[in-house]
């Protein structure tokens, strides 16, 4: 089995508040992988967990080859290997598109320059933003900010990116052309878990779908499994969703 | 009775330069010091954090007054019976500008979103790289304004130093006034000068905050 991700009765609580009650699912190479469920149901904290920006109590996972619940895990290698878009962008406001891209391949794959900024130009080119390189992040829209956020982290060669509703802060136009990028990136054979609301995209363009439901995975399957729940809870919410 | 001359008004220059001189190196090495104890006010390590917090306490809850003093006599008892006046008015004043530097610098750098942290940590980025390259690059744009304010506060405080013998612009008015005895006409001329160095910093200060703002809108 070639999974680049498995999580194994993962548990996790903030507090008294247990987020993560058992999480188990397994994403394979090249596979896309769509966590729904309502809110609150732990999916963006899974995800974080999978980055190790949490630690988990219990359970085991692993990540492209490391022990992420391992207490010795190298962050800074898991981190190479996996790259992760938030809601929010979080681009640096200081640093022009360019930049942003440029900053991590300088420090952490020691690229030089004019190479930093070949490659820059290149992963902007792959988002449809070539034309704005120059421009700070305020001088985006929520779109392209979103997109340059995809193009930072695809600059690091991830073996898996995380997407956290990526496209929740953005109207539905902006939304197209985020979900598009993402579409080629899919088809480009990365290997994705999208947490997302965008059930139509989730039809389309996932292999797999997990649909978590009190911190837990209640059911899980192929795109088709949408169409057709096994499970009142997984019903209602996408009856919801439509 | 003599009375006021050019030669007085050079003599207070002289001690205004002095106290520019001091307040430059207050802050040079107020800011030096300050800075490492913001940085260690934010360390993963407790201790580090800990002893740094205790520092800026001490610091924070002594009068400027009571520093320069405990400077003045406290090197005496360690054995140096005569420590030179700028020595001991420079590090009381670099030990009291760190204190509140330190403070102001770490609410900085902890204003910026936790979010910006993380998004250089899944980058790879090492914990250096991230404060240096994406952290202090948005927090000295925060501090600037507050940073300056703070200058003026030095410039002002300098005028302490005189308890340990220094001659700076204050204490140079009082020696004018112990020969000519015309206090109001000298103290207006030694206010005056305050102003003329303090008030440039002010200016900037605030057109530095306004530009700010429009920068952030
Ligand atoms: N840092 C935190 N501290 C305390 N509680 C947290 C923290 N992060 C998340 N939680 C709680 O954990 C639960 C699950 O949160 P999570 O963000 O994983 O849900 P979600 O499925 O992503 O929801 P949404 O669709 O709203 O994003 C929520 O009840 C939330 O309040
Ligand atoms: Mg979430």
């Amino acid at each position: 089995m070639s999974a680049v991700v498995s999580l194994t009765n993962v548990h996790k609580r903030f507090g008294a508040v247990k987020v993560l009650n058992g999480v188990s699912f397994e994403v394979g190479r090249g596979e896309v992988a769509a966590v729904i469920g309502q809110s609150g149901s732990g999916k963006s904290t899974a995800l974080r967990c999978i980055n190790a920006l949490e630690r988990i109590e219990e359970g085991t996972i692993e990540v492209c080859g490391h022990a992420v619940h391992d207490p010795k895990l190298d962050r800074r290698a898991l981190r190479r290997d996996v790259g992760i878009v938030f809601q929010s962008y979080n681009l640096f406001p200081h640093l022009t598109a360019e930049q942003n891209i440029m900053l991590a391949p300088m420090c952490v794959k020691s690229l030089s320059k004019a190479d930093a900024r070949t490659l820059a130009q290149d992963v902007l080119a792959r988002v449809g933003l070539a034309e704005k390189a120059d421009h700070y992040p305020e001088q985006l829209s929520g779109g392209q900010q979103q997109r340059v956020a995809i193009a930072r982290s695809l600059a690091m060669q991830p073996k898996l990116m995380l997407f956290d509703e990526v496209t929740s802060a953005l109207d539905p136009q902006l939304t197209g052309e985020v979900l598009k990028v993402m579409e080629d990136l899919a088809r480009g054979g990365m290997t994705m878990i999208l947490v997302t609301h965008e059930m139509s995209f989730a039809r389309k363009v996932a292999t797999k779908v997990v649909y978590m439901h009190r911190g837990t995975v209640w059911e899980t399957g192929p795109g088709a499994m949408l169409d057709d729940p096994q499970t009142p809870e997984l019903r209602k919410f996408v009856g919801g969703e439509m | 009775m003599p009375t006021f001359t050019i030669v007085h008004l050079e003599y207070l220059s002289w001690a205004a330069l002095w106290t520019i001189g001091l307040s430059a190196i207050a802050f040079l090495g107020g800011g030096l010091l300050g800075f490492a104890m913001a940085l260690a006010r934010i360390s993963p390590n407790r201790w580090v954090r800990n002893a740094a917090a205790v520092y800026i306490q001490i610091i924070q809850g002594t009068p400027l007054l009571i520093l320069l003093f405990l400077i003045y006599f406290g090197v005496a008892i360690l054995g140096f019976n005569r420590v030179p006046a700028i020595l001991a008015a420079g590090v009381g004043l670099t030990i009291y500008a760190s204190g509140f530097l330190a403070e102001i610098w770490r609410g900085c750098i902890e204003s910026v979103p936790k979010t910006q942290w993380e998004a250089a940590e899944c980058l790879a980025m090492t914990r250096w790289q991230r404060m240096t390259r994406v952290i202090l690059p948005q927090a000295v744009k925060i501090a600037t304004p507050s940073t300056v304010g703070f200058m003026v506060q030095i410039v002002k405080n300098t005028s302490l130093a005189s308890v340990v013998g220094f001659i700076e612009l204050s204490q140079a008015g009082k020696v004018i006034n112990n020969s000519i005895f015309e206090p109001f006409k000298i103290f207006v001329i030694v206010a005056i000068f305050y102003f003329a160095i303090c008030f440039p910093l002010s200016t900037w200060s605030r057109s530095l905050e306004r530009k700010l703002n429009v920068g952030r809108r």
